[in-house]
């Protein structure tokens, strides 16, 4: 087990590696010149030049790649261009408050996920299936943006309960688990979780709907255990694919929260990397990127060494 | 004579769940004395496993109609309550399956399956019921029993996996044993080991067992009466020796002929039963096996289906031309 875990660990690295290279060559890739931000119109061409320079954009894309990733290796991302503060610090801020937001979300997404799924499993075909189904259905294809500014315009604008954006009073950039903070967090929390409940829900519908085919289960009753008994038997067999489905739905939102953080103006990594894209602030880019990459590897390794402890058909 | 340990009259039953309803069992009945071994033998579908899941009422109630009454050792089967039903389940009767990798539980151990039914229905340590598995496993002869007691199914061979099942099945001391094609899945060699296994717990613990096969030799080796089933009814039952000598319903004459055996000549034909077992939605009107019957008259297939016949030696058969098989008739049939 522990030499498993060590294992993915080291397969990580070279993952990791591609992430850097794919990210640095993407954001380099992009049209457009990252200074033009920052330089007023009329600035002199020695002025450029020495800015130039001091970001390093001067020097061919292999050196810049190296020496970013010799700066990165050592825990520095360099500098926000549009800001002058160093990526790392804006980028952890921003990351902390991303994955709290996502850890809610997914948290919220798997309660409901699988409560729906079971309820939906074990009473396959019945009106109950038919709603629990429907709720995931909804779940999956309904835009989620659209869905978060519904839910501004009914409980921030009509009704007036929740607050509509930030998260925390007075424009607070730093989430505190506290009642005001978490009343900024509700709306985003669940609009970012309808996904993953529809995609667990469906997911866990099928297994438990596949177990209790089974003929195990048929022995698991002709042992005379009760029906509460099953049922434990019945969460042990899904939980490890259950499990890895909300891994990777964390990893999704952590990456892909753009458009719930733009809607709510929730101070994460999706804010956060749209304005640096909009500001062109290739440092910023290229680190959040990357954090971000780290994140959902490090995720990924969790999630397969969890499974495998879970389930011993993996092991080996 | 006292009464029998298992007593089953006019079982019958009926699955709804599909567009039209399918009788799977129609009209069985059949008694096992205590320590007594049975088997049910019979073509697929032609409803011998799910008898014997009625005697568990294992099979789905809410798609199924099941008629008829069953006793097991003084318990009716048919009326108990979940909990008692429960209760009923594993301590009083227990099942072995065909293939034991589906019917165990892959992520827990064998051990802690052991232990949870033993726990489930005594009260004793976690500490007690574990020693009790080792027991088990000592038992059945699974090598290594102390390291096998935390192993997977999936981390053992064939063989093992239906000597830990029949270990579970006798973790609470069951007086009657279901065995539902144990031998079907198994290497040749490992089939005899676990017949003989079997053949040994019965004796030890006086267990009555049933035994639901389509394999007529393994039936002989384990069970003292064979009861034939055809088409969700039982065509003839009569004491193991008695049946392989002289069968007497045409179904068992094909069925016993049918069989490969060593001393066939390479390149004879094998003789077999014409036709195809009937539709249960939609059953013939008569005997169920005419269409197929060598013997068949017009009578065959007319009105009900043909009553039980007692015959000399306490044995029974379903057929209306069964004075034409006896062994001194001079029908018998030419082959």
């Amino acid at each position: 087990m522990l030499s498993y875990a060590l294992r993915r660990i080291i397969y990580t690295a070279p993952v990791l590696l591609g992430v850097a290279v794919v990210c640095f060559a993407l954001v380099h890739l992009a049209p457009g010149d990252p200074l033009i931000s920052i330089l007023p119109a009329d600035a002199s061409v020695e002025l450029e030049e020495r800015l130039r320079a001091l970001y390093g954009f001067d020097r061919s894309y292999v050196e810049q790649f190296f020496l970013w990733l010799g700066r990165a290796l050592q825990g520095d991302l360099g500098t926000s261009i549009a800001s002058g503060r160093p990526v790392t610090t804006e980028v952890f801020r921003a990351v902390g408050n991303t994955l709290t937001l996502a850890a809610v979300a997914t948290l919220i997404g798997f309660v409901l996920g699988c409560l729906f799924g079971f309820v939906a499993g074990y009473f396959a075909n019945s009106p109950a299936d038919k709603a629990a189904s429907a709720a995931a259905v909804f779940g999956v294809s309904v835009p989620h943006y659209w869905l978060g500014m519904v839910l501004v315009i009914i409980f921030s604008a009509q009704l007036g309960w929740l607050p509509a954006t930030g998260a925390g009073p007075g424009g607070s950039a730093q989430w505190r688990f506290d009642a005001e903070h978490l009343s900024y967090m509700i709306l985003p929390a669940l609009t970012m979780s309808v996904i993953p409940m529809g995609i667990i829900a469906r997911t866990v519908r099928a297994l438990v709907a596949d177990i209790l085919a089974q003929e195990f289960v048929i022995g698991l009753r002709a042992r005379g255990l009760s029906e509460f008994g099953v049922f434990l038997h019945v969460v042990k067999n899904t939980a490890p694919t259950a499990l890895a489905v909300m891994g990777v739905q964390l990893g999704y939102l952590l990456g892909g929260s753009i458009l719930i953080e733009t809607v709510f103006s929730w101070p994460g990594t999706g804010l956060l990397l749209n304005s640096a894209i909009f500001q062109r602030d290739l440092p910023l880019l290229q680190g959040t990127i990357l954090v971000l990459a780290l994140f959902f590897v490090i995720l990924n390794l969790v999630v397969d060494v969890l499974q495998t402890a879970l389930d011993p058909r993996i092991r080996r | 004579m006292t009464d029998p340990y298992v007593r089953i009259r006019d079982l019958g039953v009926t699955f709804t769940g599909g567009a039209k309803p399918v009788r799977a069992v129609g009209g069985v009945s059949l008694d096992i004395r205590e320590g007594e071994a049975v088997a049910l033998i019979g073509e697929s579908g032609s409803g011998k496993s799910v008898t014997m899941r009625a005697i568990m009422r294992l099979n789905p109630e809410k798609r199924s109609r099941i008629e008829g009454s069953i006793h097991v050792g003084g318990h009716d089967v048919m009326k108990l309550g979940a909990r008692r039903l429960a209760r009923f389940r594993g301590a009083e009767v227990a099942m072995i399956f065909q293939e034991p990798l589906l019917a165990l539980d892959p992520v827990y151990t064998l051990g802690a399956q052991i232990t949870e039914s033993i726990r489930r229905h005594e009260p004793v340590s976690r500490a007690e019921a574990r020693a009790r598995a080792l027991q088990l496993f000592e038992r059945v002869r699974i090598p290594s029993p102390e390291r096998r007691l935390d192993s997977y199914p999936h981390e053992m061979s064939g063989g093992m996996r239906q000597r830990a099942m029949i270990a579970l099945a006798l973790a609470c001391r069951p007086k009657l044993l279901l065995a539902d094609e144990p031998t079907t899945a198994l290497d040749a060699t490992v089939q005899i080991q676990v017949l003989l296994l079997l053949r040994e717990l019965q004796r030890d613990l006086g267990l009555s067992i049933i035994f639901v096969t389509h394999d007529i030799g393994a039936a002989v080796e384990v069970a003292d009466r064979i009861a034939v089933m055809y088409a969700g009814r039982i065509v003839e039952e009569a004491s193991a020796r008695d049946l392989m000598r002289a069968p007497r319903h045409p179904y068992t004459i094909g069925l016993l002929k049918s069989r490969a055996h060593g001393a066939m000549v390479k390149g004879a034909r094998l003789d077999t039963i014409p036709g195809a077992p009937p539709d249960l939605a939609n059953l013939p009107a008569g005997c169920a096996f005419a269409p197929r019957c060598f013997l068949a008259a017009d009578s065959c297939r007319r009105d009900d289906p043909p009553p039980l016949v007692a015959l000399d030696g306490g044995r029974t058969a379903r057929c209306l031309r069964v004075e034409h098989t006896h062994p001194d008739a001079i029908g018998t049939p030419a082959h």
